[in-house]
């Protein structure tokens, strides 16, 4: 197949159609992105930390009027606020993550050439780049960039008069949401067609790596429920600017009496969350997917009961569609509704645990080699544990209404959520940075990386749970208004001292991924000796994948350490010995 | 010329951190060994790490900041549901904690023990029904007894019943919020938002013969032991009323009327005794409303019937403020 057309340097770098290529160009923006968003958070941890105090780093990036005299500006600090979640959320864990590894991992697990279609595939990178852009230049506009909360709650976001960034700032914030969605739908229909239809010979459904099954799990999720929020957003853009009343009723804003009314803002609730409840898991399971695979072949033992692993995928993507009104216990919601969503949400456990301890089996009397990558799918399962715990209290409803948009759910969501899927994104590249790079990244860097990420990263988030249960709101510009916060200035003072070494850290890791992508020791074919269909494929990129043949698949993915076997590992287009009995 | 130098010195850094990689690439070709291959040596390093980090140092960090941040937490629950909920927090934490203690151990003992050595090999082991069984249906019957409890104090709190209550308006709007006392019919007058304006800050109809003994207030009292129900508006954004000490919370939002039934148990003095001279109980803003969201606070005070009644009785009511002018 690659000798049939000459690329150029277009064709082969920018509107290149090559599902290998399109998956660098989405793991590079969402880096891109990832340091972005990461060093505005680090902005608004000073001032969170030491509130009012003047920092010249402050004044060189926002400038005199988001930061007079090196104080951040408490419009500034909502619009970075916003940012940093929706750029986390959506560019890094979204796209970054799934847009990444479903790009790259699909076909080559599966067995296929290249996606269903090379061409939507492309236009689903470019309209995630122009998504892109379209933000990036929502930071620079006069009134601000959007600054209502990730989340985005009219009447906030829908009127200029009630803050700042609600003007052209979130205007751009929608349209760039808009592209943003049609990129997941064009993305998420070729990664379900791709893995239903274009399997190699041999390779069932039940032979799947769970890579693939978690990801085309996250696929059917995105594309029931992104829908909904491109409804909720373009009703917003009508509320906005063509004066109705969907989300609005009976408000007099900077004493203008407005006309709306009949509209309701829990009406917008209800559409975020049917999407942005599935989204935790559209971040989540991806990550699940690759910390299983890595975890296996790093243990040298099968991933301990497959079908179990893929039934809980399939409980959690099911039970996470029905349990966005968590979120929306104290909005006056009907009580009854109070108790369904906490019994779906709480349910949510039993398959979390099961995949927790199949883990932890999986672990078990294995011969663990500690890769970076193997580092980072067990940190994978520390957060996994600690956030997820904290979910009983944020899910019950009655327990929630003490806790609900504290800091105690900014420290639940970023360990369980945050840290698990960016430890499963890392653990992503750095296993398959050999395959993407035919290159190794540096080890010892990679240890370095995942140590003082991991300490950092617990150093941020797991004190937040103090500051809620002190009854400390979140998105507070500073907490000094009320004495009952004084006595926490120390604990603040130490979530951003770690805030600022983990952030560090991770430029010592995308110096590490851009040096080895150059100069990094050349790979061998299979350097972790896994049995994914991956690895039977040339170091070099070819377009298409396999030279010859595509390989057929005689057996599942997680013959490791199998007795009988020569080697430890048995990559699954070895047929069956005489007398072998699949799994 | 800081900036400069700034560049300079992350150049620098940047040339530094490529000759040490350079000299140990360099190296370990002198040696004739593969610089990224993972060794029984690594293997050991880590392992012993993760042990020591990820088990020993974070669990008694853990048990450190419970300790040492644990007095920052809120004092026990001010009202009746709010003990209630605690009870159902200490049993939840209970539980999480005991499960945390149990489980995270697990994974770094696991990860320590079995780390890859010259002599052990990996046990195969693909699955097993009846382990699988047990941790599905143990954490079922365990999660039934959190959903029941949690939903048993749940209904307690939402089906209050609120026939002796006290009723009281709160009002949000960017960035203060306005009470409203019904007054000695102990029913608020209707009220729309329409009509706000001038002296008017609330909408109130005065045609609504209920309204004309209400009474507009910037600070909420409540008599200790007496129940009471807020009723909740806001003139322009999402607010939400939270009031951390009774474990009240609930959302203000233009176009409707919600509400949360409670009773307070202790009186502001009794707080002070407790926590000290400045203990206030504080209604503060919990959703995103605007640039001054940090600071949108009313004070709440809880006190014995004479001194309540004291208090009340000094105000105007809203027949006497709105309707003297005409």
């Amino acid at each position: 197949m690659s000798d049939h057309h000459k690329e150029t340097f277009i064709t082969k770098y920018i509107f290149c159609q090559d599902h290998k290529m399109i998956a660098k160009q989405f793991l590079i923006t969402g880096m891109l992105m990832g340091v972005i968003g990461m060093f505005m958070s680090i902005l608004f941890r000073l001032q969170l930390s030491n509130p009012g105090e003047s920092f010249a780093v402050l004044e060189w990036f926002l400038g005199d009027k988001w930061a007079p005299g090196g104080v951040l500006d408490p419009n500034m600090y909502l619009s970075l606020v916003t940012m940093h979640g929706t750029i986390l959320v959506f560019w890094v864990l979204t796209a970054g993550l799934t847009g990444t590894f479903a790009n790259y991992l699909i076909p080559l697990q599966i067995g296929a050439r290249d996606m269903a279609s090379g061409f939507l595939n492309m236009l689903s990178y470019w309209f995630f780049f122009g998504a892109t852009i379209v933000m990036l230049i929502s930071l620079f506009v006069e009134s601000g960039p959007a600054s209502a909360g990730w989340t985005v709650y009219p009447p906030l976001s829908a009127l200029p008069q009630a803050i700042s960034g609600s003007g052209l700032g979130q205007d751009l914030w929608l349209v760039g949401m808009a592209l943003f969605i049609v990129s997941s739908l064009l993305g998420g229909l070729n990664y379900i067609v791709t893995i239903l239809n274009l399997r190699t010979k041999g390779m069932s459904m039940s032979r799947l790596p769970l890579t693939i099954w978690a990801l085309l799990i996250t696929a059917i999720i995105g594309v029931l429920t992104f829908p909904v929020l491109l409804a909720c957003a373009l009703l917003l853009i009508f509320d906005r600017s063509f004066g109705t009343s969907f989300y609005l009723s009976d408000i007099i804003i900077n004493g203008e009496m407005l006309h709306n009314t009949g509209g309701s803002p829990i009406l917008f609730e209800h559409l975020f969350w049917f999407l942005g409840h599935p989204e935790v898991y559209i971040i989540l399971l991806p990550a699940l997917g690759l910390v299983s695979e890595v975890m296996s072949v790093n243990s040298r033992k099968p991933i301990f009961g497959y079908k179990a692993m893929v039934g809980a995928m399939m409980a959690i993507a099911f039970l996470s569609c029905i349990v966005w009104g968590h979120h929306m216990f104290v909005t006056g919601m009907d009580p009854f509704l109070g108790s369904v969503f906490t019994f779906t949400t709480l349910l949510i456990a039993i398959p979390s645990a099961v995949k927790v301890f199949n883990y932890l089996t999986t672990l078990w009397r294995g011969s663990i080699r500690f890769t970076p990558a193997m580092l980072f799918a067990i940190g994978f399962v520390s957060t996994f544990i600690t956030g997820g715990l904290t979910g009983l209290i944020l899910g019950d409803s009655a327990l929630d209404i003490n806790v609900h948009d504290t800091y105690f759910v900014v420290g639940h969501f970023h360990i369980v959520m945050g840290l698990s899927a960016i430890y499963g994104m890392f653990a992503g590249v750095y296993h398959w940075f050999p395959k993407m790079y035919g290159r190794m990244m540096n080890k010892k860097l990679g240890y370095l990386h995942f140590w003082v990420t991991f300490i950092a990263a617990y150093g941020v988030f797991f004190p937040m749970h103090f500051l809620g249960l002190a009854g400390l709101p979140r998105r507070y510009y500073t907490n000094s208004a009320f004495p009952m916060f004084d006595n926490l200035t120390d604990i603040n003072e130490v979530i951003t001292f770690f805030s600022i070494i983990g952030g560090l850290v991770q430029l010592l890791f995308i110096f590490n991924f851009f040096y080895s992508i150059f100069k990094g020791t050349k790979s061998e074919q299979n350097p972790w000796k896994s049995n994914t269909l991956e690895w039977t494929a040339p170091v070099e990129r070819i377009h298409g994948n396999w030279p010859g043949e595509i390989p057929s698949v005689e057996r599942w993915a997680y013959d490791y350490s199998k007795p009988g076997m020569d080697e430890d590992f048995v990559m699954q287009n070895v047929p069956l010995k005489e007398g072998e009995t699949e799994h | 010329m800081t900036n400069i130098l700034i560049i300079l010195v992350v150049f620098l850094l940047l040339a530094a951190l490529v000759q040490v990689i350079r000299v140990n690439e360099l190296l370990s070709e002198l040696k004739n060994q593969d610089l990224n291959k993972v060794t029984d040596k690594d293997n050991k390093i880590q392992a012993t790490l993760f042990f020591l980090i990820a088990g020993v140092a974070y669990l008694a960090l853990v048990l450190w900041q419970f300790k040492n941040w644990g007095p920052f937490l809120l004092p026990p629950a001010s009202s009746v549901h709010g003990a209630a909920i605690d009870s159902l927090m200490n049993f939840t934490m209970g539980l999480i904690i005991f499960v945390f203690f149990i489980t995270q151990p697990i994974l770094v003992w696991f990860v320590y023990k079995y780390r890859k050595t010259k002599t052990k090999s990996a046990y195969y082991y693909p699955h097993n029904n009846n382990l699988e069984k047990i941790w599905t249906i143990v954490p079922t019957i365990v999660l039934s007894a959190v959903i029941f409890y949690g939903m048993s104090v749940w209904s307690q709190i939402t089906n209050a019943d609120t026939s002796e209550s006290t009723v009281i308006e709160v009002y949000a709007k960017q960035f203060n919020w306005i009470a409203r006392y019904s007054g000695d019919d102990n029913t608020l007058g209707a009220a729309n938002f329409r009509l706000v304006g001038g002296k008017n800050t609330l909408g109130v109809d005065m045609e609504d013969i209920k309204a004309a003994d209400d009474k507009i207030t910037r600070e909420v009292h409540l008599v200790v032991d007496k129940p009471v129900l807020l009723r909740f508006r806001s003139q322009d954004v999402i607010h939400s009323a939270y009031l951390p000490h009774f474990r009240v919370q609930m959302n203000c939002v233009p176009g409707m009327t919600t509400q949360f039934a409670f009773t307070p148990t202790q009186t502001t003095a009794q707080m002070k005794q407790q926590e000290g001279e400045d203990f206030e109980f504080i209604l503060l803003c919990n959703k995103i409303c605007g640039v001054a969201h940090y600071n949108m606070q009313m004070k709440f005070v809880v006190e014995t019937q004479e001194e309540y009644d004291t208090w009340l009785t000094g105000k105007k009511t809203l027949s006497e403020k709105l309707l003297t002018q005409k």
